[in-house]
C-alpha cells in the first residue's frame, strides 16, 4: 500500500516513464486508431518516436531529483514527438519536474500538487477545458483524484483517468483537428484522453512496484 | 489599406542604410508549416512578390522531426537563428503542433533568439506582408503588425 505521505525519487519516476514509454508502445496502434477517426492518424506513431526518445535520454542522463527526471523527459518530447502531443505532454513534464524542484525526494503529496500545476499548464497552452474533449479530461479527473488521497491514491487517479477518458466518447470536440468535425466527432473515444490515462496507468505500476 | 499597399513599411521614412553605409539588419521572418513544401513555397512566393526591394531575411521550417508532416522544434530553432541579423525575428505559423511548439520554444526562453515573437497571421498573406515590411526597413513590431492586418484583406 502506498499513500501520499510515502516519498518518491527519482528512480520511481524514471520508473513510471520507461513504463509509460511500454504502454505507448503496446498501445501505439490502438491510439493511431483511435486518431484516425477523429484526428491526423499519428498519435501513436508521434508518442512512440517521442517516449523512444525519453527512454533514451534518460538512459543517457540520470538526474538524481524526480523534477529534473520530468524537465528532461519533457524537454525530449517537445523536440522529437512533431505533433500538438509534442509540446502539450512536453509541458505537462515539465511543469511538474519545475513545480517538484530540486529535491531528491518528493512526497505523493507534492507530485499531486506539482501534476496539478502541470495540467493547469497544459490547459492554459492549448486554451482547452474540461468537457472539450481533450487530454484535459483524463488528465484533471486523475489528479484530482490523486490528490484526494485515500489507501490506494494511485489506483484511484488511474480508474479516474480511464473514467475520464471514456468519458469524452459522447464529447463534441471543441479543440484540436477533431473540432472541425463538429457533430461528427461524438461517438469516438478522444486519443489524447487515452494516452492521458496511460500515463496514469503508468504512475500506478511504477509506485506500486517499490 | 489601399494606401498601405503601395508604402507597406508602417513608418515608411526607415532608411534602407545605416550612417556607415552598412546593410541595415532586416527583422527575420521564419515560416512554420506542417508540410516542408508549404514553408518553402511560401517563402519563395513572399520574397518573389516583394522583389524590386532588398530582400529580407525568411526561412521555411516545415515538415516534423521525422520529415513527414508535422512540426519539427529544432528546425524551428535553426531556422530562427539563421534569419536573426539582430533585428528581431517574426515567426508565422499555420496551426495545430505548430502554434504550440513555438509558444513553447518561447515560454522555454533558450531555444530561440531573444527577440523572437509568434505573429498571429495567416500564413501565407502574412508572410507577403511581413517581407514586403521587413525588407522595406520595418521594425519587429511594424512587420508583426503588417503580417497581422493580412487577418483583414478581404477578398469579396
Amino acid at each position: 500500500m502506498t499513500d501520499l505521505t510515502d516519498e518518491l525519487d527519482a528512480g520511481t519516476v524514471f520508473r513510471w516513464l520507461t513504463t509509460a514509454a511500454a504502454s505507448v508502445e503496446r498501445e501505439a496502434d490502438l491510439l493511431t486508431e483511435l486518431d484516425s477517426a477523429i484526428g491526423d492518424a499519428d498519435h501513436g506513431s508521434n508518442l512512440q518516436r517521442g517516449f523512444a526518445a525519453v527512454v533514451t535520454a534518460l538512459g543517457k542522463e540520470s538526474p538524481s531529483a524526480p523534477g529534473a527526471v520530468l524537465i528532461l523527459a519533457g524537454r525530449q518530447l517537445v523536440s522529437s514527438v512533431g505533433g500538438a502531443s509534442g509540446p502539450l505532454y512536453g509541458t505537462l513534464l515539465r511543469r511538474t519536474g519545475k513545480a517538484l524542484g530540486d529535491a531528491e525526494r518528493v512526497t505523493g503529496s507534492q507530485l499531486a500538487e506539482a501534476l496539478r500545476t502541470g495540467v493547469d499548464a497544459v490547459a492554459q497552452l492549448g486554451g482547452a477545458a474540461l468537457g472539450d474533449k481533450t487530454m484535459l479530461d483524463a488528465l484533471y479527473p486523475g489528479v484530482e483524484a490523486l490528490a484526494a488521497g485515500g489507501p490506494h491514491p494511485y489506483g484511484a487517479a488511474r480508474t479516474a483517468a480511464d473514467e475520464g477518458a471514456l468519458a469524452t466518447v459522447p464529447m463534441r470536440a471543441r479543440k484540436g483537428r477533431a473540432s472541425y468535425l463538429g457533430e461528427r466527432s461524438v461517438g469516438h473515444k478522444d486519443p489524447g484522453a487515452t494516452s492521458s490515462a496511460l500515463l496514469f496507468t503508468a504512475l500506478a505500476g511504477a509506485v506500486a512496484d517499490e | 489599406m489601399s494606401e498601405q499597399q503601395d508604402t507597406p513599411l508602417a513608418g515608411g521614412q526607415a532608411p534602407d542604410r545605416s550612417a556607415e553605409g552598412k546593410p541595415q539588419p532586416r527583422v527575420g521572418i521564419v515560416l512554420v508549416s506542417h508540410s516542408k513544401e508549404v514553408a518553402d513555397s511560401v517563402a519563395r512566393l513572399a520574397v518573389g512578390l516583394a522583389a524590386g526591394r532588398d530582400s529580407a531575411p525568411v526561412e521555411g521550417a516545415g515538415g516534423g522531426p521525422d520529415g513527414g508532416l508535422g512540426t519539427s522544434a529544432e528546425l524551428i530553432s535553426a531556422a530562427a537563428h539563421k534569419v536573426d541579423t539582430g533585428a528581431g525575428v517574426a515567426i508565422l505559423v499555420d496551426l495545430g503542433s505548430a502554434v504550440l511548439t513555438v509558444k513553447v520554444l518561447l515560454a522555454e526562453g533558450d531555444d530561440l533568439p531573444e527577440n523572437a515573437q509568434l505573429v498571429d497571421a495567416p500564413l501565407v498573406e502574412g508572410a507577403i506582408a511581413a517581407v514586403v515590411a521587413s525588407a522595406g526597413g520595418a521594425d519587429l513590431a511594424e512587420v508583426a503588425a503588417a503580417a497581422e492586418e493580412a487577418y483583414h484583406f478581404r477578398k469579396v
